[in-house]
């Protein structure tokens, strides 16, 4: 119980320490305005890397994501909006999709990395079939979720706690959530056990399309409108958000609680720059640098537990 | 291995041989797609697709085979930064050479450099940081995309006059970067085949633990596998940028599906310790030469990249055999 919670003391660690530096440098941001304007764009990111997680979770790793929360935002902006129930229908079939690629994955014995290549062009072509170019309109009821403003707290932080606080039920005190942790420790010892990995796979790359789907949504709802290319660097952010969070590639061990703030860290980390007055030349850089940072830590962590 | 290796029966025989080779399906699929291609076209055109193709694909190649070495070298073994390598490479060497052809060695140079700088700054996170391959060349990668941004600062300079005739150019029937590439394809052959660097490669991907107690330098292998792949993406980012006429921050986007898809089409195992040169030539062209069909039978980008990706994916589950997960 207590490496979990050593798991997790890193991550919250990182975030709280380039949050103070953000409100040190720029203390007008310590307010509910300020605090929304800098985790709004965190939802689709946060939710995004949950879908990875889910991915990560069973020893695969989903280098379609990007293009897939692209193509779920394109249905939502435009089929969504006109024909809701098309619309929905269509976001239904695509996780049933992303199930059903989990299921052939583990059938076929492919590697996922290859396959999710291929299946990102897929999600890519759609995209650009919905929405040829950018545009569209976000649903009403969406964009006024998004954009409502509850008393207290800034739906940006509602949002993430939310996320993060269902999915760790899910994820950590479900009976489902821990055999599909198994998935990733021991494969063999569940099929001996009498589950069905096939089913297993499936409902993780299931998951991970719904979690898709819901990136793709909010990411609309924030924006009023989407493009085919809207989301491509999710799919890198979403890997290093995971592994920021304490996930691991190898094993079935990742924390859904971690993965949302690990997210929230790499969004601080592009905007961090711009209250240091630095170019926005280095946002993609910084994302990386603090990602070298934590993992650099981590190691000297582990390496006295070990000791 | 060891039938790839000696080979000097009968016709018949080295027919059976060639069925075997887990590269060939790469040269008939490229066949296929160019076939196709010509009877679209009437066969207008032939010499042209090829040599199209044999342009471009000289670019995934040599991109393919840094990346064929790191993802032989075992699970969790990919290079993501070979784009950034690629940017960062090609922006410094044409910034530096300025468009003045008296420096076109030394911006040759700077490129390869570039390239053992980010080799070497990928391997230091791997070996020093203990961060598993992908997640190094990843935040490297954002790393190397800042500098190449920070330094572009949106000039787009051109190449010297001679080196983008030569990368344009060609002798015969066979475009320069073509030749360029494979001339690098077969040094790799050689290294994979025939050195015993090649054996230690794919022992390592074999089994770690195996080829640490025989002795094999298990890190000096991985630290030049690592820098290996980071200056051919150098070369590659060098080539493409005097090709293209400059450096541009998105060049080396596609390179990063490319790379990874040329090795796996190729029949080089993606679980490592089980890889081909030869593939990644056939996988090159065939990824080229099916996005042309696809072209040529009027299909708009959407479907393009639709059937694209069907059918990567429908190659690696006939490739594949059952018994490897990634």
């Amino acid at each position: 119980m207590t490496r979990e919670h050593l798991r997790i003391l890193l991550p919250v660690l990182s975030l709280a320490i380039l949050l103070a530096a953000v409100f040190y440098l720029q203390p007008r941001a310590m307010s509910y305005f300020g605090l929304n304007l800098l985790f709004n764009l965190a939802i689709p990111v946060a939710l995004a890397t949950i879908a990875q997680m889910m991915i990560i979770m069973v020893n695969d790793i989903d280098l379609s994501i990007g293009t897939f929360v692209s193509f779920c935002a394109c249905v939502t902006a435009t089929l969504v909006q006109d024909t809701p129930v098309l619309g929905y229908a269509v976001l239904l079939a695509a996780v049933l999709v992303y199930a059903g690629i989990g299921a052939v994955i583990h059938l076929r014995g492919l590697p996922a990395i290859v396959v999710t290549l291929g299946t990102s062009f897929v999600w890519g072509g759609l995209a650009i079939l919905v929405l040829p170019s950018p545009g569209g309109a976000s649903p009403e009821w969406l964009q006024s979720l998004m954009k409502s403003k509850p008393p207290l707290v800034p739906m940006a932080i509602i949002a993430a706690t939310l996320i993060g606080v269902l999915t760790h039920l899910l994820i950590k005190r479900s009976s489902i959530g821990v055999v599909l942790q198994g998935v990733g420790g021991n494969e063999r010892a569940l099929e001996r056990a009498g589950w069905s990995i096939v089913q297993l796979k499936a409902l993780a790359y299931g998951l991970a399309g719904l979690f898709g789907v819901l990136a793709g949504m909010a990411l609309v709802g924030l924006t009023t409108s989407a493009d085919a290319n809207i989301a491509l660097r999710y799919t890198l952010l979403s890997i290093a958000g995971v592994i920021l969070g304490g996930g691991e590639f190898t094993g079935g061990r990742v924390s859904p609680i971690g993965a949302v703030l690990g997210a929230l860290t790499l969004t601080l980390a592009a905007s961090f720059l711009s209250f240091l007055r630095l170019s926005p030349d280095w946002q993609i850089g910084a994302q990386g640098a603090i990602l070298i940072l934590v993992l650099a830590i981590r190691l000297l962590v582990t390496r006295r537990e070990a000791n | 291995m060891s039938q790839t290796t000696t080979n000097t029966s009968s016709h018949a025989m080295s027919l059976r041989d060639l069925v075997q080779k887990p590269w060939i399906w790469a040269y008939l699929a490229a066949a296929a797609a160019f076939g196709a291609t010509m009877i679209i076209s009437g066969g207008q055109g032939a010499g042209s697709l090829f040599y199209a193709a044999l342009t471009f694909a000289a670019f995934s190649a040599i991109v393919g085979v840094g990346q064929m070495f790191v993802i032989t070298l075992g699970p969790g073994n990919v290079d993501l930064s070979i784009p950034a390598s690629m940017t960062l490479a090609a922006t410094l060497a044409l910034k530096f050479m300025d468009s003045n052809p008296s420096l076109i060695v030394p911006g040759l140079l700077v490129a390869i450099g570039v390239g053992i700088g980010c080799g070497l700054f990928n391997f230091a996170l791997i070996l020093l940081l203990r961060i598993p391959p992908i997640i190094a060349t990843l935040s490297s990668s954002f790393l190397f995309q800042s500098l190449a941004i920070w330094s572009n600062r949106g000039i787009r300079v051109k190449p010297p006059e001679p080196l983008a005739d030569f990368t344009t150019g060609g002798v015969f029937f066979l475009p320069n970067v073509a030749l360029v590439a494979i001339f690098i394809a077969i040094v790799a052959w050689v290294v994979l085949e025939r050195a015993i660097v090649g054996r230690w490669v794919l022992s390592i991907g074999q089994n770690l633990r195996a080829a640490q107690l025989s002795g094999v330098p298990v890190n000096l292998v991985r630290f030049g596998v690592y820098v290996t792949s980071a200056v051919l993406a150098g070369i590659t980012g060098f080539l493409l940028a005097n090709f293209s006429g400059g450096a541009n921050l998105n060049m080396g986007t596609e390179y990063m599906l490319m790379s990874i898809a040329v090795v796996v089409i190729g029949g080089s195992s993606i679980a490592g310790g089980n890889s081909n040169v030869p593939g990644i030539w056939g996988a090159a062209l065939f990824m080229f030469l099916i996005v042309s069909m696809l072209n040529s039978y009027g299909l708009g980008a959407g479907v393009r990249l639709i059937l694209t990706g069907l059918i990567i994916v429908t190659v690696v589950a006939f490739a594949s055999k059952k018994g490897y997960a990634a």
